[in-house]
């Protein structure tokens, strides 16, 4: 049998999940606001966020443009000063520090940029060497970890390149391996795949998978890409507005998302404003490879009825269609009868989507 | 063609204004690099903005820069004299040309870092540097082949303010182009003195370039 799930990686064992619960969040953000500007050209870009990450947890946040994701990641090491709230960083509160506790408290939370931002003037080794310098570790031993670290990243060979010389997924390698050099407790992403392709996308989304089992190190992911999400997150959160609208381990969201802005990120292309205005009913159906056969245009065709396709993510694997579909229904009880059981008879899986938004 | 004299006059008057371009344009860096980078951090945009310094700067910086040489030049004598003992020499007009070039150079200062990546900067803050190992680790350093082009920029018109300096006995090339070429109408003198100026102008441009080439990774 099929399950909606198994389109989504079930990343998180439930136990596993309950453990880390009870664990003391390695990031905490208490009634976070920022605010750009003042009177009348103020901005509000985070409106009481509250929000805790686990330690060992791989952490996305998802939002459009302009939702306030950047902000929100920038102000977990205060690179961005909220205007009101606290956070809370394994336990203190780093929003009251001095400048010299809070540089070091970002050494031990590493973060990775969308542009890789690295030092265009130095090779990849001094690249990594570079926050040890801060740290004032010694040159030789710098070095040394330096160089360990481009070969857990897997590009050994390439210590003497500088950046100019890299593609763009060999600089991100090197920026995470600069992120690691002080052995953060915490790694950001900021859009950390948005300017890679495809493939080198998954690449570096397993190199972070396999740093957080091998390290323990917590990942925490700002994205615009429900499939970033997918492929590597246990828990995720939703923003949007600058409010976070849903907090929830992957797979539940993914299949029961609760609101609107969640279910436009889920379904990108679904019309949610309209659609959800109409009468009939939204039925999800599961296509898991028993058919080859065109069936929801074979089933207009023989119950002569329109449906109207919300949302659908299908493949065609050895001729056999996997995936799914939201279609919504007719308003009428007669047709609606008359598809189901057209469905049953081709024995695709369906269930009854909820409608409900907010 | 020229007398013995003549060549040692020139001889001499080369080395002067090599003398007072060199010196004035390291002192007009001791001076305008960090004013330079001062403005750059202080900005709105800065690391550490401040408004209020960075206003007063910009304004002395601006003042500085819209005097024309030639008069601040005759401007500054007291202070000339304060400093040097005498105005007269090449030794003197490096006062001068020191007040007149560092504003210039932390212009030119200023623009060179303010292009460095607000990212790269982001990211060193990121891992706990610090403002002054912002500046040193990272501007600077990123900064440099900009830096290097502007040096030879400064240099060069350094030179040609050493050699305005002719007027008020300043020294150097300048001094024999206006008192032989100028004041006795020796042309050919000052044919001479125009061609060791653009040569030299050429060769502190070229050296520039060739050194920022070399020294910037990031097109390869």
């Amino acid at each position: 049998m099929f399950y909606i799930k198994d389109f989504f990686i079930p990343l998180f064992q439930h136990a596993e999940r309950e453990s880390m619960m009870t664990q003391t969040p390695i990031i905490q953000l208490k009634n976070l606001n920022k605010t750009f500007g003042t009177g009348q050209d103020a901005v509000v870009a985070l409106d009481d966020i509250n929000l805790s990450i686990y330690p060992g947890e791989i952490f996305g946040i998802i939002g459009l443009s302009g939702a306030g994701k950047s902000t929100l990641v920038r102000c977990m090491n205060l690179l961005e000063r909220p205007t009101a709230g606290n956070v809370i960083f394994d336990g203190t509160d780093i929003t009251n520090l001095s400048d010299r506790e809070l540089r070091s408290i970002r050494r031990s939370i590493g973060m990775i940029f969308q542009s890789f931002n690295l030092l265009m003037q130095r090779t990849a080794l001094e690249n990594i060497c570079f926050p040890l310098e801060i740290a004032g570790v010694p040159k030789k031993e710098a070095k040394k970890r330096a160089r360990e670290l481009l070969a857990t990243v897997g590009l050994a060979e390439k210590e003497k390149a500088y950046p100019s010389q890299l593609s763009g997924g060999q600089k991100q390698r090197v920026a995470i391996a600069r992120a690691l050099a002080t052995n953060p407790k915490v790694i950001l992403c900021d859009e950390a795949t948005s300017a890679l392709d495809p493939t080198t996308t998954q690449s570096i989304l397993a190199l972070l998978k396999e740093l957080n089992q091998k390290l323990g190190v917590t990942i925490i992911i700002i994205t615009h890409e429900m499939k970033v999400i997918e492929q590597i997150c246990n828990r995720v959160a939703i923003i949007d507005k600058s409010h976070i609208e849903e907090i929830g381990a992957v797979e539940d969201v993914f299949r029961h998302p609760k609101t609107l802005a969640a279910k436009k990120l889920i379904f990108p292309n679904g019309d949610f404003s309209e659609e959800l205005t109409g009468k009939g009913k939204l039925l999800r159906l599961v296509f898991d490879g028993n058919t080859d056969r065109p069936i929801i245009a074979n089933m207009v065709l023989k119950c002569g009825a329109p449906v109207s396709i919300v949302f659908a993510n299908t493949k065609k694997i050895d001729e056999k269609i996997f995936g799914h579909m939201i279609i919504q229904l007719p308003d009428n009880e007669e047709k609606v009868k008359q598809i189901l059981a057209y469905l049953d008879m081709e024995q695709i899986t369906y269930e009854e989507e909820s409608k409900d938004v907010q | 063609m020229f007398s013995e004299d003549m060549f040692s006059l020139m001889g001499t008057g080369l080395l002067e204004s090599l003398y007072m371009t060199v010196l004035s344009t390291a002192m007009a860096y001791f001076f305008g690099l960090p004013i330079g980078i001062l403005l750059v951090v202080t900005d709105k945009d800065g690391i550490r903005p401040n408004p209020a310094v960075n206003r007063i700067v910009g304004s002395i910086v601006n003042l500085l820069r819209s005097v024309p040489f030639i008069i601040l030049l005759v401007a500054v004598m007291p202070i000339t004299r304060f400093i040097a003992g005498t105005t007269i020499g090449s030794t003197a007009t490096i006062v001068p040309l020191v007040i007149g070039a560092a504003p210039f150079v932390a212009r030119l200062v200023e623009s060179s870092v303010k292009e460095v990546d607000r990212g790269v900067i982001e990211a060193s803050l990121s891992m706990g540097a610090s403002t002054l190992e912002v500046i040193l680790k990272v501007m600077i350093p990123e900064a440099k082949p900009s830096l290097i082009v502007g040096a030879a920029i400064a240099t060069t018109t350094i030179l040609s303010y050493s050699a305005m300096s002719g007027f008020v006995g300043g020294g150097g090339l300048g001094t024999i182009a206006i008192n032989y070429g100028y004041y006795r109408s020796r042309t050919d003198i000052m044919l001479v003195m125009v061609a060791i100026l653009i040569l030299i102008v050429q060769v502190f441009q070229e050296i520039g370039n060739v050194i920022a080439r070399k020294c910037d990774k990031r097109i390869r």
